[in-house]
């Protein structure tokens, strides 16, 4: 085993290398843009250079006199296209401001037109020839700008139901022996994936494919055909490979619809590449939030009062808002909590979800508060965690179906050596750089969606496995061919998974941490109806259900089943008994709690997960902590984080390999977001500045000097069949408090607004 | 990107000529309608931003035979134009003799950049001020001269503090000049007429009232190559940056004694990340001329090297990063072994 490979502990499968990691590193992995298309036509977008107001006038001359142009198309002579609402109401849009429906302008960067041209270049090069004439008006960037508005996050946005609240918070906050009261801001945030948001389309005849990475394809195979008014079952989205996701590609954007429209239009393909600085605005972001945290505790820092509010900005068009006070007002026992979110509407893109979208901001107010929290009352913050353990969450007083938090703490701080740590501020240094060691917790919801699956098993042990789930580089495909394996008893070799096509059967969303538990689920059920035809054919005097439990488990490889010498069934036996070359089986599985209509819902591409604090009777998430050490250079007030090291437990982990990247990766993204990512804004225009990678800045391999993952063995049975909580989104949300807490402990200043740049420095 | 043609220069002559010819004398060269291409890393990126168009693209790398050649001689160093950054950064005589031209050429960009990019091309780089860069703002006086400033109330923490008018605040992005600047380089310049050298000093200009004029070449003029007399290996580059690597400098010093006997004999400081253009601080130098180091001296050379230095809404915290940087750069000249 290598670091990359850790072994497994108990609750954990093989480390097995990714099933398409041949296929990436040698380049065979095809992506939305790299499938071949007959005879395409090549379309390049034009995107608004104001954020508010509205077009006078095209002057498309130059532009079609660019050899190769086919056509331009602008408000003037779009395809019409229905609208589709909001995902959270219902519909499959990240937003509901549709371009090119008339001259008006909601947003920076908004699609103004679309050039097509006979080759990429030739495309590009008219829409540079476009000129626009507009008549703008005066925008509102974002909270300090005149002419927002701003009100109650609950009333208006429909997932978010309500303010979580218990005892009475202004009372016990009076009385708290100790207190603290702090403001938090957090930045507008871009996901960036390194593939761009392309997007092909090809009719063929009435049906349509599309080449788009998607994080899920049921969604836009039924938010297309909604917007362009045809059966969705003549929609096809394909996309084997996603180049990242971190929840771009989680709802439907309007391009794709309008593409489409084109193609039909042309009766040609159409291939759209966007650039990078359009990607900023064609697509969401994560919104920036304001933040207040009141903490009221007693002298031995047991928790009295807690209240988090918080304001995120969004469109004007769409209540969209994260309000991970869900998450914060639970974490920690006290009896006293209270909280509200609002909504602050300015003229931007609606934002959506960014990779753990209400944990990142939220957690950092929380986090930390409860370091600050930790130096009043002179305490290891460590210790003030572990005093504000608990079994139950304090809103509904549910119980956390487990929550190995404080394990994962004690397992972390050895690893990273908390104990050399002298808590004096600025009391450790090297040469030119103060250090300092900072810590904080993380967590994330579990959660779970209906999902579906088709699998075939052949006499001689070929399995295919056929499900709409996404790769976004997380490594489905190999939990999913393990899962597979194990349960089937095949080698993992002879497992071919097929997923990214909206023709096979549906899968939830790639995103909230849902597609391992959710997908693995079906896989492992449908599997088990295979199981059960072969175990009827072949021995059908037994009880089979239950032979079928006792013999295989999950988590047995092949390998030890043979060595204990009791596989169960000889599988070719079996084939022949039923006198068939192929089993097949189809399932579709739901986790427990979910709505009557999950099934339908599923089919039609709309998102039913369940989990996190809104089970009945219970609470799922999985927990974390992360220990940091950060530089600050006395001279040039640079900072620099040498080492991460979390700890992680999430129930079952099904690759170590693929989990350990997944955290790594959540880590480094997490310091990337303290010190670095911001999308900025000019406040004038309302206009993002910094639209490319070279201005919006990410860490670059030498920022990265130390990660260690540590994953913690936890057996959690009360979630879902295969014991998973996911762990995608969990290692990035504790990152941005720890290092804040590190930065105080090198140079004793408390920095609350992210990200930490060096002229917020002052030693 | 626009449509162009591309021509391979075989010999100095013919790229000469073929810059000159598609040349209008009436455009400023960063405007030309005819380009040396040398490693392309800011011209590529510029053509398909929109913001440069040229029409006619002279290829200019065949030349490296001639032109690439890194020569320390006894007393002095010359660098060809198109010798290329990272061959010239880990150059061992470089290195001891003029590490502060080696650190400055390692501590920019990126390895991949650094083996396209040339000396030449280095030098004559545009600066990253993101409205320029961003051609859907009309307002931008070096793109579009007369049409005013988007950064100057804008988003302009990356923006100079020195060199400054009411024009134009960008920028000048790049590392090595402030290295070439403070060893008084000598630019040779290959033109219709032959070659002409001017010193280092001399090739940038600063915005003033004409932003788009960045340099005193003329279109059809190509530099050929950098020369340096005496040997600094008492020098350092020093960069601060927001990430370890691949970043352009908020604020660099590149700083060159002669210390004999505890005394200062020479001292050379150049400025890079605060200013509009390559930044000698000769107030400061004087400063340390004939002077024993202590950190109080430091302090008043770090302060004079700012004296006239003006920020704005986001790059004030430049002036103040600045001198610190200095200071800390004067010390570490001072203690390095050598
Ligand atoms: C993401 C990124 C990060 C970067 N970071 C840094 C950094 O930290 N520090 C730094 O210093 N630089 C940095 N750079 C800039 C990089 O160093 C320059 O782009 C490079 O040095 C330019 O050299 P080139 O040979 O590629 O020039 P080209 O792009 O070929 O040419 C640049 C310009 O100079 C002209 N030109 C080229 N050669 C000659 C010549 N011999 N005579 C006259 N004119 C000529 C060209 O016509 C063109 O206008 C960065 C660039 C990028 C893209
Ligand atoms: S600072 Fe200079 S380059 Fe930037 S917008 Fe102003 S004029 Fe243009």
């Amino acid at each position: 085993m290598t670091a990359a490979a850790p072994s497994p502990k108990a609750n954990m499968g093989q480390p097995v290398p990714r099933y398409d990691a041949a296929a990436k590193v040698t380049g065979r992995a095809t992506y939305a843009s790299d499938m071949p298309l007959d005879n395409p036509a090549y379309a390049f977008l034009l995107t608004s250079a104001i954020a508010k107001g509205r077009i006078d006038r095209f002057d498309l001359d130059d532009a079609k006199r660019v050899r190769g142009v086919i056509e331009i198309v602008t408000h003037e002579n779009a395809p019409k296209l229905k609208e589709s609402k909001l995902f959270s109401n219902g519909g499959y849009a990240g937003t509901t401001i549709q371009p090119l429906k008339s001259a008006d302008i909601a947003h920076d960067g908004q699609i103004i037109a679309v050039v097509v041209a006979e080759s990429y270049e030739a495309a590009r090069e008219a829409a540079n020839r476009v000129k626009v004439s507009y008549t703008a008006t005066a925008p509102s960037a974002s909270f300090d700008s005149p002419g927002t508005t701003t009100a109650a996050a609950k009333g208006q946005n429909a997932q978010f139901k309500e303010d979580p609240a218990v005892g009475d918070f202004a009372k016990a906050f009076d009385a708290a022996e100790v207190k603290l009261t702090a403001a938090y801001d957090t930045p507008t945030q871009h996901h960036n994936p390194m593939e761009l948001f392309s997007t092909s389309c090809a009719w063929m005849g009435d049906n349509l494919v599309i080449y788009e990475g998607s994080q899920f394809v049921y969604g836009l195979k039924n938010g297309v055909a909604e917007q362009l008014g045809i059966d969705a079952d003549k929609v096809r989205v394909v996309n084997p490979y996603v180049g990242g996701g971190f929840g771009s590609r989680g709802s439907m954007t309007p391009r794709t619809a309008i593409i489409a429209g084109i193609a039909k239009r042309l009766g040609r393909p159409i291939k759209l590449v966007p650039t990078r600085d359009q990607g900023f605005t064609i697509t969401t972001h994560r919104a920036e939030t304001r933040q207040e945290i009141k903490l009221g505790a007693n002298r031995d820092g047991k928790l009295l009062a807690l209240r988090h509010e918080g304001a995120e900005v969004s469109s004007r068009a769409d209540a969209y808002c994260v309000g991970g006070t869900k998450t914060t007002t639970r974490l920690y026992a006290c009896p006293n909590v209270d909280s509200l979110v609002s909504i602050v509407r300015a003229d931007r893109n609606t934002p959506g979800f960014m990779r753990s979208p209400p944990e990142v901001p939220y957690l950092f107010a929380l986090e930390s508060a409860m370091d600050a929290l930790a130096v009043k009352l002179n305490m290891d913050p460590v210790e003030l965690r572990r005093i504000n353990d608990t079994t139950n969450e304090p809103i509904g007083g549910k119980p956390y179906t487990s929550r190995s938090l404080m394990a994962c703490f004690d397992e972390a701080a050895k690893a990273f050596g908390w104990a050399q740590r002298s808590p004096q501020p600025k009391s450790m240094s090297d040469g030119d750089w103060l250090i300092g060691y900072g810590c904080a917790a993380t967590c994330y919801p579990t959660q779970m969606g209906p999902s579906a699956a088709r699998v075939r098993l052949q006499r001689d042990g070929r399995t295919r496995v056929e499900i709409a789930g996404h790769e976004i580089g997380t490594g489905a495909y190999t939990v999913i061919a393990q899962t597979a394996a194990e349960r089937l008893g095949v080698p993992l070799e002879k497992v071919a998974v097929f997923m990214g096509d909206s023709d096979l059967p549906p899968a939830p969303v790639a995103g909230g941490s849902n597609s391992t538990a959710s997908t693995c689920s079906a896989v492992m059920m449908v599997c088990d109806q295979i199981r059960q035809r072969l175990f009827k054919a072949a021995m059908p005097a037994q009880s089979l259900t239950d032979r079928a439990k006792e013999t295989v488990g999950l988590g047995q490889t092949p390998a030890t089943q043979a060595a204990k010498g009791d596989r169960p069934l000889d599988i070719e036996k079996a084939f022949d008994a039923l006198g068939v070359g192929v089993v097949e089986e189809y399932g579709e599985w739901k986790p427990e709690g979910a709505p009557l209509d999950s099934f339908r819902a599923m089919h039609n591409g709309q998102v039913r997960l369940v989990g996190g604090h809104a089970m009945k009777d219970q609470i799922a998430y999985a927990f974390g902590a992360e220990f940091v050490e950060v530089r600050v250079n006395r001279f040039t007030h640079e900072i620099r984080c040498p080492r991460l090291v979390g700890a992680f437990a999430a129930g079952r982990i099904m690759n170590p390999r693929t989990a350990r990247s997944q955290l790594m990766g959540g880590l480094i993204w997490g310091m990337s977001s303290a010190l670095l990512e911001a999308t900025e804004i000019d406040e004038r225009n309302a206009r993002y500045v910094n639209d490319n990678l070279a201005d919006y800045l990410v860490p670059v391999n030498a920022d990265v000097a130390g990660v260690e993952v540590i994953l913690l063995s936890e057996q959690d049975d009360r979630i879902n069949p295969v014991g998973v909580k996911g762990l995608g989104e969990l290692a990035n949300v504790g990152t941005n408090a720890a290092i804040c807490n590190a930065i105080h402990h090198a140079t004793g200043q408390r920095i609350r607004k992210l990200p930490v740049r060096l002229e917020n420095i002052e030693v | 990107m626009r449509p162009f043609s591309y021509q391979r220069a075989t010999d100095p002559d013919m790229a000469v000529q073929a810059l000159s010819a598609a040349a209008a004398a009436n455009h400023p060269l960063s405007q030309a309608i005819a380009q040396p291409l040398a490693g392309g890393t800011t011209l590529i990126d510029l053509m398909k931003l929109d913001v440069m168009r040229p029409a006619a693209i002279v290829d200019i790398n065949p030349l490296a035979q001639a032109w690439s050649a890194i020569e320390p001689g006894s007393d002095s160093l010359r660098l060809g134009a198109l010798a290329k950054m990272s061959d010239v950064a880990a150059h061992a005589e470089i290195q001891r003799n003029y590490p502060v031209i080696a650190s400055s050429l390692k501590l920019a960009a990126s390895a991949q950049l650094r083996n396209m990019a040339t000396l030449g091309g280095n030098v004559m780089q545009r600066t990253r001020c993101s409205y320029f860069r961003d051609v859907s703002y009309e307002n931008c006086n070096k793109r579009n001269p007369g049409s005013g400033c988007a950064a100057m109330d804008g988003v302009n923490r990356m923006h100079a503090v020195l060199g400054t008018s009411d024009q134009c605040i960008a920028t000048y992005p790049g590392d090595l000049a402030q290295a070439l600047i403070a060893l008084d380089a000598v630019v040779e310049i290959t033109g219709r007429a032959g070659t002409r050298s001017i010193p280092f000093a001399e090739l940038h200009k600063a915005p003033g009232n004409s932003p788009d004029i960045e340099t005193t070449l003329q279109p059809g003029e190509l530099i050929s190559a950098f020369s340096i007399q005496g040997r600094w290996p008492r020098s350092v580059y020093l960069k601060a940056r927001d990430r370890q690597s691949y970043e352009f400098a908020l604020s660099s010093a590149a700083i060159a004694l002669d210390v004999q006997d505890g005394t200062i004999r020479d001292a050379r400081v150049g400025l890079g990340g605060v200013a509009t253009m390559p930044w000698r601080a000769r107030e400061a130098e004087a400063l340390l001329k004939g002077q024993k180091f202590d950190e109080a001296l430091a302090q008043r050379v770090a302060d004079a090297a700012f004296a006239d230095a003006r920020g704005r809404r986001h790059n004030s915290f430049k002036i103040a990063l600045g001198k610190r940087v200095v200071a800390r750069a004067l010390q570490q000249a001072v203690t390095m072994e050598i």
